[in-house]
């Protein structure tokens, strides 16, 4: 009876979390190049990537930073949810044109 | 060229060593060949179709298809593993004793087969399917010098191939006595760091809350980019950033198949029951 009382008020504790609005931030891939390279989402928030691939080419996004591995096809588009995340600087990249595919998220605190 | 090679080696390296563990796992089993061959043919064509419908599979669950397929076939090769650490927890004993006095060939031991055949076929799969829109994206852009990028390739998977040939005579050097009982621990480590990868891309698709986003970093330590730091994440579950559920998934299926897989071994058979069965 506790524990359902212990788990209920868990769900309710984490409701706010949940029910939060995604921040969300497109990306697109044009000449194995991310546009944006750089952006930053607020520290502790739920992040929803999508990822539109403008080039005739297959890319994987990958960041071991973020732990995220997807595949995206030619002119294809993709989603993901990443975060929330601790406050810092996570770099990520398509792995099949590493050269020039290369960017970087930053979590900002709240506060700035 | 190089980098194509480098690009599948990395890919297939991981279905490499699956694939290499479940040979030694099945050691002597007969016809296990066969099932082997069968879940690599398995797994080469459902990459070639989740390549062809790649953009169609993503589109699906709101754009995180991808990540809801990897989480849906990697629950099944758990549910594969899982069962065949609790068959071997049961059996163990008599196929050792069978090794010995048949001289390595097996007469029971093709039930855990299929679950075997499966879990090749979803590690070829998942790598596959990214070799072959990798491959089609080269072909598709006319970069430059395409011969040059298959070669590359068909190097990187012949690499690949030689892991899992290292792995299988490297685990057979065990004595016959412990290699079931060492091959069923892997296979157990196995299938607690898929259900870790399931519940990763569960988070991912926005299913279920990363409970912490890292509870750790050893990335300094051990990266899991890196070759020996990507071996384990395959072969153990290893994460220098671990979420918290993936943590939680990889120590719930390990506590599960240790605790039930003693209890199997342990459980009294009925009297003769091995002998009928032989």
């Amino acid at each position: 009876m506790r524990l359902a009382a212990m788990i209920f008020g868990f769900s309710i504790a984490a409701l706010p979390a949940l029910a939060s609005e995604p921040v969300t931030v497109t990306l697109t891939l044009k000449n194995h190049q991310f546009s944006p390279a750089a952006f930053n989402v607020p520290a502790g928030a739920n992040v929803h990537i999508v990822l539109v691939n403008r080039d005739a080419a297959t890319e994987e996004f990958d960041s071991h930073d973020l732990r995220i591995e997807q595949v995206v096809t030619p002119m294809g588009k993709i989603s993901f949810d990443i975060g929330p995340l601790q406050p810092g600087e996570y770099s990520f990249m398509g792995e099949f044109h590493a050269a020039t595919a290369q960017g970087k998220v930053t979590a900002l605190p709240a506060g700035h | 060229m190089l980098a194509a090679l480098l690009i599948v080696f990395r890919e297939v390296l991981e279905a490499g060593l699956i694939v290499g563990v479940v040979l030694a796992a099945t050691e002597g089993v007969a016809r296990r060949g066969r099932w082997i061959a069968a879940g690599v043919g398995g797994g080469v064509l459902g990459a070639c179709l989740v390549a062809v419908f790649a953009q169609q599979l993503s589109d699906t669950f709101a754009g995180s298809g991808q990540s809801v397929f990897n989480a849906a076939i990697l629950g099944a090769a758990v549910l594969m593993l899982s069962w065949h650490v609790l068959w071997m927890s049961r059996h163990a004993r008599e196929m050792v004793r069978d090794m010995r006095s048949l001289g390595g060939r097996l007469a029971r031991g093709e039930a855990t087969l299929f679950a075997m055949a499966t879990v090749v076929a979803v590690a070829v799969l998942r790598e596959g399917s990214e070799v072959v829109l990798f491959l089609y994206g080269v072909a598709a852009s006319g970069g430059t010098n395409p011969g040059g990028m298959l070669a590359g390739a068909g190097l990187g998977l012949a690499a690949g191939a030689a892991v899992s040939f290292v792995i299988y005579r490297g685990l057979l050097a065990i004595p016959t006595g412990r290699l079931f009982a060492v091959t069923n621990g892997l296979v157990a480590l196995l299938a607690a760091g898929m259900a870790g990868q399931a519940a990763v891309f569960l988070v991912q698709a926005g299913l279920v809350p990363s409970l912490g986003d890292q509870l750790w970093d050893t990335s300094r330590l051990l990266p899991d980019d890196h070759l020996l730091g990507r071996a384990l994440h395959a072969l153990v579950g290893y994460s220098d950033r671990p979420m918290g559920i993936q943590l939680a998934a990889y120590l719930t299926i390990l506590a599960l198949l240790l605790g039930l897989g003693r209890f199997l071994g342990a459980a009294p058979r009925p009297a003769g029951a091995s002998a009928d069965l032989a």
